[in-house]
Formats: C-alpha cells, structure tokens, sequence
C-alpha cells in the first residue's frame, strides 16, 4: 500500500515538473530551429542586403534580392496603425466600463468585447475584402481599398478585446480608497477620473497596449488578405503593403527546401519572434511591477 | 435659537437601510460647534455608516437607502437636490487606512484647492504650508515636498491625509478611525494634532480605541445595535454613565 501511495504521489510531482519544463523546451526548441536555419540566410545574404530597403524578390530568375526592409514597413505600419487606433478606442471602452456604465450594461458589454477575440481571422479577413476594402475605396477615392490603413483597422479590432479586458481589470485594480478620497475632498466624478485614476493606472494601461501590439504584430490570415500584398516599399497608409508574417506564409509552402529563399524565410520568422517576444517580455516586466506596488 | 446656533450638524431620525438590512434605527444626535465628538460601539453597530452618511458618501452605493435628515447650514445633507460636491467642500473626512494619491507631498494637500478653482500659485504653497504645519507634519517634510506620498510612514501619511482635509478649509471634519492603522507613537501625534485642531473645526471621530475617546472627546455617543444609547459629555459618560448598555460596554463585558 505504501509502496503505491508513494508511486503515485512522486508520479505526479515528476509529470507536473515535466510539463512545467515542457513549455521553455518548446520555447527554445522553436528559437534553436529559427535560429539555426535564419543564421544560413545571413551567411548567404548578409545582413546589410536583408536589412535594406531592397527589393523583396527572391524568386527572380537572375538576381534574386532579399530587402526585408519594406515588409518590415508593412507589418510598422500596420502595427502601429492598429495601436493608434485601438489603444485610445480600448483605453476608453475600459474606462466606461469599469466607471461610468451602469452594473447591467457592464454585464452584458465587456463578455460581448471579449467574444470579438472569438472571431477567426480569416473571418475578419473577409471582412476587410469585402466591407472595409470598399468602405475606404469609396471614401477615399481609391482604384482598391486593400492597403495598410485596411489592414491596421481590422488588426485594431483584433487587439481590441485584449487590450479593453486588460485595462478594464486595472482600472478596477485601482484602490476604491483612493476615489472616495477625491470625492471627500470635493472632487466631481470627472475630475476624480482624470486626476485620481487615470494617473494611477497608466503603467498597467501601457502593459495592455503592449500585449495588444504583440496580438496585433503576429496577426498573419487577416492581414494577408486584407493589405494587397504589394512588395513595393509603402509609402502611405494607403499603400498596398505585406507584412512579415503574411510573406512567411505565402511563400513556405512553395519554397524549394535548402535555397537561400527557404533560410531567408526562417530568418523572416525570426525577427517576428524577438520582436514578438521582447514586446511581451517588456508588457510582462511592466505588469509584475505593477502587481508588486499594488501591495 | 441660541441652542441651534452652537449645533454645526443636526442629525434627525436618521435610518439607513443596505439592501434589506436596517442598519441605522433612527438616530438623532446634533454636533456642537467647535468640539470633538467620539462614536463610539462595537463592530457592526453603524458608526461608519453614520459617518459616511454625513458627506454622502454612499452616494456611490446603489443598495444604501436613507431617511430622516441631516441639517448643514440650513440644508438637509440628505436632499438629492443638495450638491454632494458642496456638502464635501464643507464637511472633509479622513479614512481609516491612510490613503494619499500616488502624487507629492505637495500635490497631495494642494489637491483639493485646485479642484475648487484656486490658481495663485503662491496662495496655494502657502495654504499647503499652513495645512501641513496644523497637522504637525511641516518639520517632517518640509525639506521634500516633492517626494512621493507613498514614501512616508503610515503615520505621516495618516496626517498628510489630515493636511489634505484641512487645506480646504472644511467646517467639519468626519474620521473613520484614523488611528487603526497607526502604531501608538504616531497615534499620539494624530490625537495631539486633533487637540489643536479643535479651534477651528467641529471633529467627529470614529474609534474603537476607548481610551483614545476618553483622551480627546469633549463629547461621546454610544452607537449599538444601530441605535443610539447615549450621548453626553465625555467625562459624565465614562464616570457615570446612564445607561447599564453604556456601563457594560466601557467596562469591557462585551463588544
């Protein structure tokens, strides 16, 4: 009898360690195969080619050229549009939630916000084709609307839901102590608002926009159908761009395995990740600090 | 009429209901001017809540309902017609646990000036000055006024929130068992600061701390159950009190 209990309790302290461990391994496993495949591509290439502005054409017959540059600008674009647009939109919702609407509404509004996370995204992609794509067309006089600020709209929708849900727990994070302070001192609920709780929230604010960019970065279906898939350097909003992680997926599947190409792409894909996983790093550093001082 | 003059607050009939609970069973009690009155009762018994009704502070409650009346300078506290934000400029309050803004030292007291539209930069460091030298903390801090709030001891911080109350020169100040939180050598400070701030401000305390109600209350009143047992004058309170409720309570039979 002992025997067994003792099996069975080393059991599952070994296996819960185990899969404790199982996600750094992940983690590194996917690093080590990016970065050993990504490395080639800069041996081949060099660095100063792929950081340029350089043509993106690396199936060209005589010289192929690898400028990541303008795909970079695609997914900048895109990105930052997304967060100029959703970061003030999402701030805001959280805002109302959290203390203007009424308990009911509440209720109903912020699981309807997070639902919007639900939707896939080639979904919103089709979306972006058909309604969004026209919609800017027409309004701004365009031969197509499937370009950048397409592109940042629909991905501001998509960071959306992330970033009210985490800004709205912050604001209701902030000590009620501190509210009923400003209004025994005379302070209306709007000065109060802006003067007491917004001050003591924007670290966690800034957090939740972060983790909305890192959604916002790594987006690939959406944008791929959305933005034209133009290779072209951008140069407005309403340029047709490609992002990194739409050229990764259009171009791996018919890539000649062992090309220069076939590297160039895992290095694509590594510079997505350290952008992606330095953003998160940042938003998790901000976020535990935050966690500390609210004791 | 000379007798209403000396009351600065007239509390009448006052029940408070949370939800379906009856919590405050009409209580009647007015505050004389210029004195330090102690609330005094057990866990639960609703001094808190007749604290907070005073500056309408559960106006941010939905579930808490109100009857009877307060009367202010001619106004029933309790009207929804009567301006939470006038009442609050008028009647300050102090919290239980110190609670400065994650602001300055300086930003702290200056605060609620500058909510109530005062601009003159030089009349406003001399008000944070005066209010903080009235709390005793001006020695303290005067040497880094921009330093963080959250920095200061909870003592400190105790009496910032007291500066913080006083700069906008309220003509009631409401505490909610200010000292709680507080080890004894900063409680004393805060009782000695009250002392001097009798002068100029009605003071009504909430304390579990009898001693301390003793020490600094010119007035006393029981609160038990949500109804009020007795008020009176603190010494006649402690020495003779009317009522065998009153009597077992301050000699710790229950509570």
């Amino acid at each position: 009898m002992k025997a067994r209990r003792r099996f069975w309790n080393q059991f599952f302290e070994k296996s819960l360690t185990a899969s404790a461990f199982i996600s750094i391994a992940i983690l590194l496993g996917i690093f080590i195969l990016l970065a050993t495949n990504g490395w080639k591509a800069f041996q081949d290439v060099g660095l100063e080619e792929f950081l340029s502005l350089e043509r993106w054409n690396p199936s060209a017959y005589d010289t192929p050229s690898y400028g990541l540059g303008a795909l970079l600008l695609g997914t900048a674009l895109t990105t930052l549009g997304a967060i100029a647009i959703a970061a003030p939109l999402g701030v805001g919702m959280a805002f109302f939630l959290a203390e203007i609407a009424p308990v009911r509404l509440r209720n109903v509004l912020k699981p309807a916000v997070e639902l919007m996370a639900a939707v896939p995204s080639v979904v919103m992609g089709f979306a972006g084709i058909v309604v969004v794509g026209p919609f800017l067309a027409q309004l701004f006089g365009l031969p197509n609307g499937l370009n950048a600020l397409n592109g940042a709209i629909l991905l501001a929708f998509m960071a959306l839901p992330t970033i009210v849900s985490v800004s709205e727990d912050v604001v209701q994070a902030v000590p009620r102590t501190y509210k009923e302070a400003s209004y025994a001192l005379g302070a209306n609920r709007w000065e109060t608002l802006v003067q007491v709780t917004l001050p003591a929230c924007y670290s966690g604010l800034l957090a939740a926009v972060m983790l909305g960019v890192g959604r916002a970065i790594g987006e690939t279906m959406t944008v791929l159908m959305a933005t034209g898939n133009a290779t072209a350097v951008p140069t407005s909003f309403f340029s047709s761009v490609r992002t990194l992680t739409a050229t990764v997926a259009i171009e791996m599947g018919e890539v000649p395995t062992g090309t220069t190409h076939y590297y160039v792409l895992f290095a694509c894909a590594l510079v997505l990740f350290i952008i992606t996983l330095i953003i998160n790093i940042v938003a998790e550093q901000i976020a535990t600090q935050l966690r500390r001082k609210g004791q | 009429m000379a007798m209403e003059e000396q009351h600065c607050l007239q509390i009448e009939k006052l029940h408070v209901y949370a939800g379906a609970k009856h919590i405050l069973k009409g209580i009647s009690l007015n505050l004389p001017r210029h004195q330090i009155i102690a609330l005094i009762g057990p866990s639960g018994c609703g001094k808190t809540m007749l604290l907070r009704s005073i500056n309408r502070m559960h106006d941010l409650d939905p579930n808490i309902r109100l009857q009877g009346s307060i009367l202010f300078k001619g106004r029933n506290i309790l009207d929804p017609r009567v301006d939470p934000v006038w009442i609050r400029r008028h009647i300050g309050m102090v919290f239980q646990k110190p609670n400065p803004f994650a602001k300055s030292i300086f930003e702290n007291v200056a605060y609620g000036l500058k909510i109530n539209g005062l601009k003159d930069k030089a009349r406003i460091r001399a008000i944070v000055e005066e209010s903080l030298r009235r709390s005793y903390l001006w020695e303290e801090v005067k040497d880094e006024l921009d330093k963080s709030a959250l920095e200061l001891s909870g003592g400190q911080q105790q009496r910032l929130c007291l500066a913080r109350a006083i700069a906008v020169s309220p003509e009631v100040i409401l505490l909610d068992e200010p000292c709680s939180a507080l080890d004894p050598i900063s409680t004393a400070k805060v009782e000695e600061t009250l002392l001097s701030l009798r002068q100029m401000f009605t003071i009504l305390i909430v304390t579990h701390n009898l001693q301390q109600a003793r020490r600094i209350s010119d007035y006393t009143a029981f609160l038990y159950l949500g109804e009020l047992v007795e008020y009176g004058p603190t010494a006649q309170m402690f020495e003779q009190p009317q009522q065998e409720l009153t009597y077992n309570y301050l000699h710790g039979r229950f509570g």
